[in-house]
């Protein structure tokens, strides 16, 4: 289970825009085993959206490596797209507008086993009704348009839709955000089924912390373009590390006095992120955090292994690591 | 059928047309142009056939009969060569409607692919050199240079459809072009190109089935447009020539005789305004009936 289906070295995705130059992403390297999954946790702004479309090879890095199953995507997106695009899928935000209002389950679903698999139409029907079922669905979708769908339905089909071409590695781009409670549940368990049952790597991005709490085996924490904080899920909520992570911790909605009490800090996160493109000097998170020293304005922080497996990126371990 | 029984039985998913239908018809005047545009292209179709005098279309001349006005025989009157008005009004809308129909099927085609095309490679140099020359064409007032081309080519009803034809498809390629350029942005043009999906397939499958219905409701409206056009140009000499019994025509050389013999130009010009008016009403309830389906698309 060692096997290593993503891995990422020191990415960076910058765009030129008329105001300078967005460094949406700037040196995240983060790796995936087979069966595990990733959360990516970020507040909008962060890159962590800009890291999907660059693994899905929607964007091209402007500098770093992305292996998958140890082939470099940037020569995969030239040579091989087809198969890039059959082992790297994606399950959209937005369940609603990531389906077309008026093609039916049907021929969404035809679409990448027609491509990917090339087998006969009666094959075809028999994988409709398996991925149906995988997703929970009943065989009498199939003729239903879109649009007649409600948004768990929707977000089933989107699950279904990226199964259908066999990926390895399926990212999640806040699947659930657009979802009741009640159903995001079910489509949690459902994604964590489905990972058992076919092995699939998942780069889950979100921002809800709890939700990565069930998901998640690994985590890595984004501001602005950096990874400042990445480990295993448990090291990560009992011993965060950076500033930032355990203001993300604090802000979480608790709902009895003695969780509120747990908590790392009492301030709650202040404050908007900085823009991309004048990005604060010295360590990027300065400016809103609350241990701020005068050097942290200065120096600019690395990536650092504070325990075994666990790296953050903060002055506070850099001099003395604790 | 009680209302409640009504709407129930309309909103049952299963019966799309009918829900359809009863959406379309809740408006009356859509209803009205739907009604008029039927009874003219029946009219257009079976003219042989319902025309109380079927041979007065051509070049027949009977003075005997010369400018009657309306009475038992002749219920529109007779021309000053003594034809049936109403049998030649009726064969004017075989013209109008067939000078819109091909105007359009030429126009609209063209335009929507190239918008697709354009639509799609925004920001390239494909959608700039489309996109230009649309504006171009855009820039210049429709009835002058269909009056220019005319004039060039020689007047007649096929050359009067060319001029029209270059004059028209801009209007298509803009119209589909906007829409392409925000439809490639979503979501699902994305999920499907993740499936392996080719150009052909996102540009016929998922984008263009989201604009045509912007498209059938332009192509509505502009019916009456083509059709009003078409017959100022053929009222300025340059459209179908006499005896062709062409809408316009007719009121061109029945205007030399007003206001004693009225109903030579009169008739005619009604016919007009019925023909317009049918597929502006119909048009406008097309309109409101995509944008109803629009937003519920949107919302579900």
């Amino acid at each position: 289970m060692s096997e290593q289906t993503l891995r990422v070295t020191c990415l960076k995705k910058y765009f030129a825009t008329r105001r300078g130059t967005v460094r949406a992403v700037d040196g995240v390297s983060l790796s995936i085993n087979r069966g595990e999954t990733l959360a990516l946790i970020g507040e909008s702004g962060s890159g962590k959206t800009t890291v999907a479309n660059t693994v899905i090879g929607k964007y091209v890095p402007t500098e770093g490596q992305i292996l998958l199953e140890g082939n470099s995507i940037a020569q995969l997106i030239y040579k091989r797209p087809k198969a890039l695009r059959q082992r790297v899928q994606m399950v959209f935000q937005d369940p609603g507008s990531s389906l077309n209002p008026r093609r039916t389950v049907k021929q969404t679903l035809g679409l990448p086993l027609k491509l990917y698999h090339h087998e006969s139409r009666e094959e075809r029907k028999q994988r409709m009704l398996e991925l149906l079922e995988r997703v929970e669905l009943s065989s009498e979708y199939l003729t239903k348009v879109s649009s007649a769908l409600s948004g768990g339905e929707k977000a089933r089909i989107g699950v279904a839709r990226a199964l259908a071409a066999e990926p390895t590695l399926v990212i999640l781009d806040e699947p659930t955000s657009a979802l009741d409670v009640s159903i995001q549940a079910k489509i949690i368990n459902m994604l964590l089924r489905l990972q058992r049952e076919l092995t699939l790597s998942y780069l889950f991005i979100t921002h809800d912390l709890s939700l990565m709490r069930n998901v998640a085996t690994h985590a890595a924490i984004m501001y602005l373009g950096e990874i400042c904080e990445t480990s295993q899920k448990e090291e990560f909520f009992r011993n965060p590390l950076h500033p930032y992570t355990k203001m993300l911790l604090s802000s979480v909605p608790v709902v009895s006095r003695e969780e509120e009490a747990m908590k790392p800090f009492k301030t709650v996160l202040k404050g908007e992120i900085p823009s991309p493109i004048d990005l604060p000097s010295g360590c990027r998170f300065h400016t809103r955090c609350p241990e701020r020293q005068t050097h942290c304005s200065e120096q600019t922080c690395e990536l650092l292994e504070v325990h075994t497996g666990h790296w953050a990126r903060c002055h506070h371990f850099s001099e003395a690591p604790q | 059928m009680t209302t409640l029984q009504r709407i129930e039985r309309a909103s049952s998913r299963r019966d799309g047309f009918r829900r359809s239908w009863y959406r379309f018809s809740k408006n009356r005047l859509s209803v009205v142009g739907l009604v008029t545009v039927g009874i003219v292209v029946l009219l257009a179709i079976f003219a042989p056939y319902i025309a109380p005098y079927p041979k007065d279309a051509g070049a027949v001349v009977n003075f005997r009969h010369a400018n009657e006005p309306p009475n038992w025989s002749h219920l529109f009157g007779t021309d000053d060569v003594g034809r049936d008005v109403l049998s030649r009004t009726i064969f004017g809308f075989r013209y109008s409607l067939m000078m819109g129909a091909v105007v359009l099927s030429i126009a609209t085609p063209v335009g929507v692919v190239l918008g697709l095309l354009a639509g799609y490679m925004k920001g390239r140099w494909l959608d700039s050199v489309i996109m230009r020359i649309t504006d171009i064409f855009l820039a210049l007032p429709p009835l002058i240079m269909a009056l220019l081309i005319n004039a060039v080519l020689g007047p007649s009803l096929i050359n009067a459809m060319i001029a029209m034809t270059i004059m028209w498809w801009p209007w298509y390629c803009r119209l589909v072009y906007g829409q392409v350029a925000v439809l490639r942005n979503e979501t699902y043009v994305l999920a499907a190109e993740m499936g392996g999906a080719r150009r052909p397939h996102l540009l016929l499958k998922e984008i263009l089935p989201n604009c045509i219905s912007s498209v059938l409701t332009k192509m509505t409206l502009d019916m009456a447009i083509a059709i009003l056009l078409g017959a100022s140009l053929s009222f300025v000499g340059l459209g179908a020539q006499p005896p062709t019994p062409d809408l316009g025509t007719m009121v061109a050389s029945g205007s030399n005789f007003l206001p004693d013999f009225w109903w030579i130009a009169i008739f005619p010009v009604m016919a007009i305004i019925f023909t317009v008016l049918g597929f502006n009403l119909l048009g406008d309830g097309l309109r409101d009936f995509f944008a109803v389906e629009e937003q519920e698309l949107d919302k579900q």
